[in-house]
Parts: C-alpha cells; structure tokens; sequence
C-alpha cells in the first residue's frame, strides 16, 4: 500500500471523506446506544435536542463552548506551529488561580480596570506555565508533549494544595473551594436576563484576532513556516526558537483565559472540578476545526452541544454519559483520516 | 535517620517492587513501539482498557491469566487501531495516540458504567496473591522485597528478559530496530515495513494493557475511575530515561517506584506532618521531567521515532 | 559474449505516474558475466525501471524474468531471493547497528532464535576476502565512511548469494581513486560470474567498465550499444539527444575580493567534519568552484557563509568588513544570495505556495511587510515577476510549490535570490536532479552573475560541472581547503589526488 499525493482534489473528495467520516461516527455511536439497550434514533434524537432544543438548552451549549474556544484556539495557535501543547488543562487552572487570587478583594478597583487587570494576569501566568516546557524543548530537545502532559498533573495538585490552605473559603466548612469573586471582577452579562456572560464575547473576540494574526502578520507567517517546515525556516532565516516562545505565549494566554472566564463568568469561585478536561477536549475542538481560528468556534458550539446533550440524553434514557467522549474521541480519529485522504490517493501496488 | 530505617527495610523495597510492577510492562511496551519508530501516546488509555478488561474478565468468573489474556487482547486491538492509522496511513502520531487514549478511556467508562450502573464503592476481586519462591525468599530483606510477589511481578521481570534477548539476539529483534532506525534499510532487504511496526505497536500496546491489569488484578483488587492516574505518560519518561534499552528502563522503573513508595512513608513520618501531601504527590512527575531533563543529551533516540516510511518515495 | 546465457530480461516495462510516462516499453537483456551501463540523464527514469526490476514498484505492463523464471510483481523479496542484489543512490543502512546485523537483516527467518553470529562473521569476511572489500563486520554503521558504507552495500547483495548487482549511481559519493578500487571489486565480481548492471550518467565511466550500453532518454529506451564501438561524443549525444555545448566562459578582470575567510574553524557536525583553518577569498567577477567528495566540510563551509555558524576561529569577512553578529538574516541583508543544498528540505516549504515560499527570506523587510504586518499585494505582484523572468512554469502563484518539479522549483529559488542583485552568490550543489533543460539554465544564470561582478561561490560533487564553469578552483577534503587552482592548470586526475585528501599542507592543519 501506498500514498500518493493528490494535486487538485476534487471537490466530491474534499467534502465527501469528511462526510463519510462524521457519518460513520454517528453509525458507530447508534450501535454503542443500543447496545447499551436504547433506541439510536431516540439517543440522537435527544442528543440535538438536548442541546440545542431549547432557549435553555442553547444558552448551556453556549456557556459550555465558551472555555472550548479558548483551549481550541490555544491548541490550534500551538498546533500550527508544531507546538505541541497537550497541557492546555494545567494553564486553564492557572489563569484561574490567578483570578481567585486577584478576583476576591486583593485589589479595590472599579470593573473597568479590574477585569482587564485579571485577564492579562491570568494570561500572562498561563504563558509562563508553557514557556518552562517550551524552554526545555529549545535549549534540551526534551519532548513538550510529555512535559505539558505531566505539568498537568503538578497543576492540578498544586490547585488542591491552594484549595485547601491558602485559597480556601473559610466559610466553606471544609470543602476544598476559594471564596467568592468581588462582584467588580465578574464578567457582566451579554444581555440582561439571559445566562450568558461576556466570556463568551471574549472567546468570539480572541478567535477573529488570532486569525487576523494567522493570515495577516509576519508572526503568524513565521508560525505556519516553523509549522510546516522547520528547517526551511531556519535557513531562511526565521527565528526558530523565538517564533516558538512567542507562539507558546499566545497559547499559554488563550487556555489561561478559559479559566478566567470559568471563574470570573459562569461559576464565581474555583474547584477542583472547574474544568471536566476542558484543556484536553481543545485538543479534538482543534482538529476538528483543522486548526482554522474561526472554524474552531463552530468545531467548539458543536462539541459543546454533544455534551450538553449527552447529559440530558443520560438523564432520560440512562445511556451513561460517557457515550459523547466516544463520540468525539471517533470524529477526531476518522477526521484526521478523512482529511489525510482527500489530499492522498491510496495505491494498492 | 528515620529516611534511613524506611530505606533498609524489607517492606519498603516489596512495596517498591509492586509499585514498579505495572510500569515495566507498560514500559516495555512503550520501547518496543518506540523501538520500531512508533510513538505510542495511547499508552494511558489503553493502561485502563487492560485494567477494566482483566478485572472484568475475573469479575464474571474467569480465571486470573485468562484475565491477563483477556486484558493482552483487548490491548492489542487498540494497538492495531493505532498501528493501521499511524503506519500505513502515516497519520500523525501525537493526534491518533492522543485520540486513541480518550476512546480507550470514555469506551471503558462507558462499558464500566454498563455492566455496574449502580455501585458506590467497586467490587473486589480475589487476586494474584505473592507467591513465596522457596528458599530465594528466605534471604534477608532481599528475599521479601524479591522474592515474595505475585506471580504478575515475576513475569515483568522475566518479560525484561525475554524482550532483550529477542532485540538483540534474533532476526526478529534486528528487523524490529532497523524499520525504528532506517525503514528504507529493512524495505531494502525484503522485509515489510508496515507489518513490523504494526506488529510492534499491537504486542507493545498488548504489554501497556497488561501494566494496567496488573493495577487491578495484582495492587488494588478493583476497578475504579482515574486509577492509572498518569502512569502511561510516565512510563513514556521512562523509555527515554532507559535510553531505550530494556535494562536501563527497568532500573528507571526501580528507582522511580522506591521514589514513589518512599514519598508515601516519609509523608507518614513527623516530617510528612508539616508538608502538604499534594507535595508528595507532585513528586513523581516532578522527577519524570526532571528525568527527561538530564538523560535528553545522552538519550539515543530511534532515527525514525515518528518518521512515517512512505513506500516508493525517497 | 553473445554466447552467454541471459540471467535478466526486461520486456517491454511501462509505468506510467500520472500523466507523466516514466518508462515506455523498454526491453533489454543482460547476459551472465557481463556489464551492461545504464546511461542516461537525471529524470530519463533509469531509477523507476530498477525499482520495477526490484519490486518495490509494479509495473503497468510489461515483466522482468530472471535465470528464465517471471518475477511476481511489486514483491522485492522475491527478486531477492532469485539473486538480484541493489546498491541504492541513497544507502539503506540503520546507523544503530553493526555491519554484521545490516548485512544478515532479513536473511533469515523472522521468528527464529539467535542469527549465528559467528558463522555469519566468517562468512562475511570470506567475502570480505574474494572481493577485496575491506570492512570491520563488528563496526557501527554510524561510524564508517562513505566508502566503506558502499562496501557493507555490496557485501549485503554479495551475502545473499546475488547473482546480478544493481548499481546505482555508486560512484557520485566517491573520490577517483575509490572509483578504481569499486571497478576493481567488479571485475572481480565478473570474473566469478556474476553480471551488473551499472547506472551511471559519467560518461568516462561508462566507457571504462562496460561491455554494453543502454541509454534512456525520457523513459524511453533510444539507443543499445556496444561500448567498444562508441565514444563519448557519441554517448553524450544519444543521452541528451541534442549536440551539447559546455558553456562559454569569457575571462574578464577579477575585482575586489567580497568574501573571505581568515583561517576559519567551525566545529564538526556529527560525522561530518567541520572547516580546519580555512583561508578562503572570493572576489567580484569570479566563480570559485569547491571541489570535494560529499561529506567533507561542504556543508560547513556552505553554512557558515549562509549564516547557519559562526566560526569557532578565526573571522569571516563579508565585503571588507569583520561579520561579528552572524545570522541567515544578516547573510541575505549582506547581499548574499543563498541556493541550498536541497530544495525540497530547505530550500522550500513543501506547502506553502509560491509567493509565500518566494518571500520566505525577505517577508520582514520593507516592503514585503510593515511593522509585523504582512504585505501580500506586494508579495505576489513580487511573485509573479519572478515566475516571469525566470520562466517558472506553474498554474500560478498561489500553486502549493510541491507540485512543482525539481527545475521549475530551482527556477524559483533563483528569482529569490538572484533578484535583489546580491554581491554574493552561494550555489549548493544548484542542478542536483535536474534535467538538461534545467541545469543549463542555473549555468547560465550563475555566469551572469559572475559577469555582472557578483562573487560565485559553486559547490559541487560533479568535478566535470566544477572544472566548466570555475576560474578557481579549491579541493576539499575533510574539511582542509587546497590551495586556489587557476582554470586549467590541474587536470581531473590530479583534482582527484587532492580530493582523496593528499597534497595538503599538513602543518597548517595542524595548526587549527
């Protein structure tokens, strides 16, 4: 078996194998759900609606897709450049760490000064957290993906280490949870009356600006080549390890932002359970929208939705809710095969 | 000096060897996989997929090694998924085994969740009881720590064994460094590419399964969720640390697990008192980059580590 | 020599990729004992019909028969097996392992224990006797030369019992002298029997070795000769089909010296050594032609002055002045136009298209950019002038630049580089795998900057290539630097003593 390239793709491949892939992956999770004793239509069926079935619903799938925007973007920015970023877990806790820290009355400001101040805080300490593998990556060759993979782990004790000293809620009888945020640091509402905060503007926001840096600045130019071709960059003259810092900073920034906006948004205080795997689930929100910035909003409204709907579709036929994991754990892969074979012909000789 | 005392004892060392346990296999598994240039980041859920599926097997009444087989297999199956789409189709490596991890795990949950939807604390099994080697346990304080374990640790031991001889001493061994090394050198001698690294990364993902079912069929008796808990990703650390010899990873592993079973003594001593425990925990991931670390500009890495090998194209 | 029996036939072998036929019914035969030459030019598809012949491509029709049987198609272990040996352009050998394991790899049964290492050893070095080819069986690959890792080549198809040896290209990587060392295994390979099919496009060689001669000239068989009855007027002619002209070279003054190199060391790069204290000047209107088996500070040299090293001693001095920071940035802001090694590795980035890959040294510089922000209008109109005065022939700009060709991707590269007027031209091995059309054309290009005064420096592993177009040339040789030759005063052979590392001054050597 052999690969060979495909010059111009036509455009029943370029549709057509993703299509088979997204199909198939619906096949295969109708046989899980009624192997699991319900009927796949219904599962499906409830699924959608769950999601987006219902004002309700839809502002869930909403709230729930605004973290997945920011861990994909931080992803897909890191991915681009062949940065792999799988830590994007540990730099969403930081930035909201960072936001308990700043958020519960450590500063006396007014909302206008006060929610910049923590988001570019949060920022700044989510870059910090994947510089220090980045570094070790351009000065020791030592793999990123073990080292951010393993960071996560640091991460999420050294939060439950907080949580139980430092940062606890004396008022919270025990429970590992930080106190409340000052209302100065909450995030506002987008409209008054619904639940959806401007988190969600801020992830919308951060996908057209990241694009515009990808397509239109010679950062982003510098990005793609180191991507795509590191030692072309090199010779040509691209600050190789530099473009590396400066992408691992702007991912670092983008999952710290997820956590801020978790805290300072939706919940208000932070827990261990802030994020259930937000930072791996950008992973599959990324390539899904095959790194694309703007296509990472519509990769995350639809992971989100899954989700959300997963959870009401568990509640009303019992399928357990780990249905919608396989689900996205089987796009991803049969995405990533799709894409390879509308630009690839398989040749059997 | 109370460090001390745990570090003489018998029972620190048997702890030491059981934690070790899991890893040499998972380990082991990860080097062959690297060894013929595959790198297998599946290795954290298929860990989960081999602990669910031997427990389980043992759970509905088969015996221990059928579950260990049970566990192998099922290991092996996502180790040909991984394989097909990493090999001939040369998908990226950190995607498909990433991706892989997550349908390992959310599958297994699901499965869990299926066959015991109602349970609160998770069912015991009778499981691999030590095993005393007549008179090798009676020495002193190596003869507990070595010689009285189950059954699970004497074949990851021996398992080290075996894998050196077979890559280094057998035509199998030598065409599995050659396609990690240089595809184009075995392509050229007639052997199959593909077939290797498949076969490879199907046996090595056998081995990753294996480590998990020892978890439960040999440490904790039952099945619960997070109880690999990181261990693939560390046993990842662990192959570069071995420089990608079986010896030198399994001397890792010692280390590593005495590292481990330490910190939880030392956490039991006044010492432990005034340390947040998360701390001690920290450590071994801690160590496992700080490993990376130290062994990076020593390390021989595989020359076709994560070099998909195109037939046809040069 | 009619009389002997036929081992290998090839019938009327087509492949066809895409719409591009790479070999067009081609049939010959080779006969026990005997060297057939496959000559032709890069691209004629000498490399697709071996790889047919060896299996590691099927055929559209046509089939290969050895010693009478049909070869089952596209399954290189059974041409193996029937006793065809290849020595590849591109070794395949694993670096991690010994000559012993590279040579048994795949001889014997995968699922057997133990490879009888002692026998295997006393085999090998039986042959290592009959053949004259001298390697240590327990050596690392990773260690030896490239001689020597031709030799483990050879031995792995000797080992196997192969009765016909496929050479390809063998003797690009060597010096002259270990070109007769290789004729001289040959011969002792005819004499017991076997027969070799030698690819080769030098057509000295050719005429020295070979009892036959099949030239392919765009995948098609033109031309089958004995080579007694032929000259290498005639060779050149039937491979490149048309009457070739070396270039004109006019003298013309030498000015000012542009670059220069003041008893520069860098440091070795793995196996592949590093300058000695190299004294180096390269001047306005002159092309310096650097001589050398590959591996011999080629690259060291080409990165230094290409801005990937500094010198570890020593200075490099660019335009008069002392170069103290030292970056690929600083060398292309210097004037100094850059043509690598290997285009498709970094000379280009595969999927990027033509403007992106056009701009890739020049994208943060006014006014392909303003303050970090790109200027793709300019890129493009930038783009489209070089795809016209330097005839790139592609859909257009936003083409992804791998599905170029090899000619049309150089052509590329040189409007890059060559059209911001540089000072300084540094050519990498500048027409490795192209054709004719092609080669002549990076010829020219690079005379005409030499004639408008720019410095050349010419990398080459083709001392023909060197010797045509160089008013001065230099020999490398582990990363020593010869004296400058002026054109004419040293004739290939005595090119060849320098490249095989004799003649140099040893105490200024050692003196680095």
């Amino acid at each position: 078996m052999r690969l060979e390239p495909i010059a111009n793709p036509t455009t029943q491949r370029t549709v057509g194998f993703p299509a088979i892939a997204l199909i198939s992956t619906v096949i295969l999770t109708s046989l899980l759900a009624m192997i699991a004793g319900a009927s796949p239509f219904s599962v499906l069926g409830l699924i959608l609606k769950g999601a987006f079935g219902s004002k309700f619903a839809a502002l869930e799938t909403l709230n729930r897709a605004t973290p997945l925007i920011f861990t994909g973007l931080a992803v897909a920015v890191a991915f681009r450049a062949k940065l792999w970023n799988i830590g994007a877990e540990a730099q969403l806790y930081v930035g909201a760490v960072v936001t308990v820290v700043l958020g519960t009355g450590a500063l006396h400001w007014n909302s206008a000064a006060l929610i910049p101040a923590i988001a570019l805080a949060a920022m700044l300490a989510g870059a910090l957290v994947l510089l220090l593998p980045t570094f070790l990556k351009t000065r020791f060759g030592v793999d990123e993906v073990v080292t951010t993979l393993l960071l996560n782990f640091v991460v999420l004790l050294w939060v439950s280490m907080l949580l139980e000293g430092p940062l606890k809620d004396p008022l919270a009888m025990g429970w590992p949870k930080s106190a409340k945020l000052v209302s100065e640091a909450r995030l506002p509402r987008i409209v008054d009356g619904l639940r959806l905060h401007w988190g969600f503007g801020l992830a919308l926001i951060s996908a057209g600006m990241i694009w515009m840096i990808q397509t239109r600045t010679t950062l982003g130019y510098e990005m793609r080549a180191v991507g795509q071709n590191k030692e072309a960059a090199r010779f040509a003259g691209i600050p190789v390890n530099i473009v590396l810092i400066k992408t691992a900073l702007l991912s670092g920034g983008l999952a710290a932002l997820a956590g801020f906006s978790e805290v300072a948004g939706l919940k208000g205080s932070l827990t261990l359970d802030l994020s259930p795997g937000f930072g791996y689930t950008g992973i599959i929100v990324a390539m899904l929208a095959l790194l694309n910035p703007l296509a990472v909003v519509v990769a995350a409204l639809f992971v989100a939705g899954i989700f959300v709907g997963a959870d009401s579709m568990s509640r009303a036929v019992g399928v357990p809710t780990y249905l919608a994991d396989i689900m996205l754990a089987t796009a991803l892969l049969m995405m990533v095969l799709a894409i390879m074979l509308t630009r690839f012909r398989v040749r059997w000789d | 000096m109370e460090i001390l005392d745990i570090l003489l004892s018998a029972s620190f060392w048997a702890a030491a060897i059981r934690i070790a346990s899991p890893l040499i296999f998972a380990a082991l598994g990860e080097l062959i996989c690297e060894r013929a240039g595959v790198l297998n980041l599946g290795i954290e859920g298929i860990m989960v997929v081999g602990a669910f599926a031997g427990w389980m097997t043992v759970f509905v009444g088969g015996g221990l090694w059928m579950g260990v087989g049970v566990a192998m297999g099922a290991g092996m199956l996502f180790g040909l998924l991984h394989g097909t789409l990493t090999v001939p189709f040369g998908l990226s490596q950190h995607v498909v085994g990433l991706g892989i991890t997550l349908l390992a795990t959310s599958l297994t949950y699901f499965c869990y969740r299926l066959a015991l939807p109602e349970v609160t604390s998770p069912p015991k099994i009778e499981a691999f009881q030590p095993l005393a080697i007549p008179i090798l346990s009676d020495i002193p304080v190596l003869g507990e720590a070595l010689f009285n374990q189950t059954s699970l640790t004497y074949l990851a031991f021996a398992l080290v064994v075996v894998v050196s001889l077979v890559l280094y001493r057998t035509p199998l061994g030598l065409a599995l460094r050659a396609v990690g090394e240089n595809p184009s050198a075995a392509a050229a001698q007639g052997l199959s590419v593909s077939a290797i690294r498949i076969g490879a990364v199907m046996v090595g993902s056998g081995f990753m399964a294996v480590g998990g079912a020892f978890l439960t069929m040999s440490a904790f008796n039952s099945f619960f969720f997070e109880m690999v808990n990181g261990r693939g990703w560390i046993c990842i650390a662990l192959v570069v640390f071995g420089s990608w010899k079986p010896g030198k990873t399994l001397i890792g592993a010692i280390l590593f697990a005495a590292f481990d079973a330490l910190q939880i003594r030392v956490q039991q001593t006044p010492i432990g008192a005034d340390v947040p425990y998360q701390i001690f925990l920290m450590m071994p991931y801690l160590l496992s980059i700080l490993a990376l670390v130290i062994m990076s500009r020593r390390a021989e890495v595989p020359a076709a580590l994560m070099v998909p090998f195109n037939k046809g194209e040069r | 020599m009619n009389k002997a029996r036929v081992v290998l036939r090839l019938d009327n072998i087509t492949k066809a990729f895409g719409s591009l036929v790479a070999n067009d019914a081609i049939s010959f035969q080779l006969r026990e004992g005997e060297v057939i030459a496959l000559l032709g030019e890069n691209g004629a598809g000498k490399t697709t019909l071996m790889n047919i012949l060896f299996g590691h491509y099927t055929a559209d029709s046509g089939e290969v028969e050895v010693f009478g049987d049909r070869l089952p198609a596209g399954n290189p272990r059974a041409t193996l097996s029937a006793g065809v040996g290849m020595v590849h352009q591109h070794f395949t050998l694993a670096d991690n392992m010994t000559v012993l394991e590279n040579i048994v790899l795949g001889t014997l049964p995968l699922w057997k224990l133990g490879f009888g290492r002692a026998k295997a050893k006393s085999r090998i070095l039986q042959l290592v006797d009959d053949y004259g080819l001298n390697v240590d069986p327990d050596a690392r690959v990773g260690d030896l030369s490239v001689g020597e890792r031709q030799r483990v080549e050879i031995l792995k198809a000797l080992y196997r019992n192969a009765r016909i040896l496929i050479l390809d290209e063998p003797t690009a990587v060597l010096t002259p002298q270990e070109t007769d060392d290789l004729f001289a295994t040959m011969r002792k390979a005819l004499a017991l029997g076997l027969s070799v099919i030698f690819i080769s496009h030098k057509l000295h060689e050719v005429t020295a070795i070979s009892d036959r001669v099949v030239v392919l000239r765009h995948g098609k068989l033109v031309a089958e000769a004995i080579t007694k009855e032929t000259d290498r007027h005639m060779l050149a002619e039937m491979m490149v089909g048309e009457e070739v002209t070396p270039p004109k070279v006019q003298t013309q003054l030498v000015g000012e010296a542009l670059l220069e190199l003041k008893s520069v060391t860098t440091p070795d790069q793995g196996s592949a050594p590093g300058l000695k204290a190299v004294e180096l000047q390269v001047c306005s209107g002159q092309i310096i032609g650097l001589a050398g088996v590959s591996g011999n500070g080629q690259s060291a040299l080409a990165d230094l002055v290409g801005g990937l090293i500094r010198p570890a001693q020593g200075t490099l001095m660019i335009n008069g002045s002392d170069t103290t920071t030292w970056s690929p940035r600083a060398a292309v802001r210097s004037g100094i136009a850059r043509i690598p090694e290997d285009r498709h590795k970094t000379g280009t980035i595969s999927d990027f298209d033509l403007t992106e890959n056009a701009i890739l040294e020049l994208y943060a510089q006014s006014p392909y950019s303003r303050k970090g922000w790109m200027k793709w209008g300019v890129a493009r109109a930038f783009t489209a002038k070089i795809i016209q005065t330097y005839d790139v022939r592609c859909p257009g700009p936003e083409t992804r630049i791998r599905l170029l060709s090899g000619g049309n991707m150089q052509k590329l590269i040189l409007g890059r580089v060559l059209e911001t007027e540089p000072v300084i031209v540094l050519a990498n091995q500048p027409v490795r795998g192209l054709d004719i059309g092609a080669l002549t054309y990076v010829h020219e290009q690079l005379l005409a900057a030499r004639n408008r005064g720019a410095a050349v420096i010419l990398i080459s592993e083709d001392l023909d290539e060197i010797v045509a177009l160089s008013d001065v040339i230099h020999v490398i040789s582990e990363g020593r630097l010869s004296p400058g030759f002026e054109r004419g005063s040293k004739t290939t052979a005595e090119l060849g003593v320098w490249m095989a590392g004799h003649g140099f001054d040893e105490s200024s050597a050692h003196a680095a």
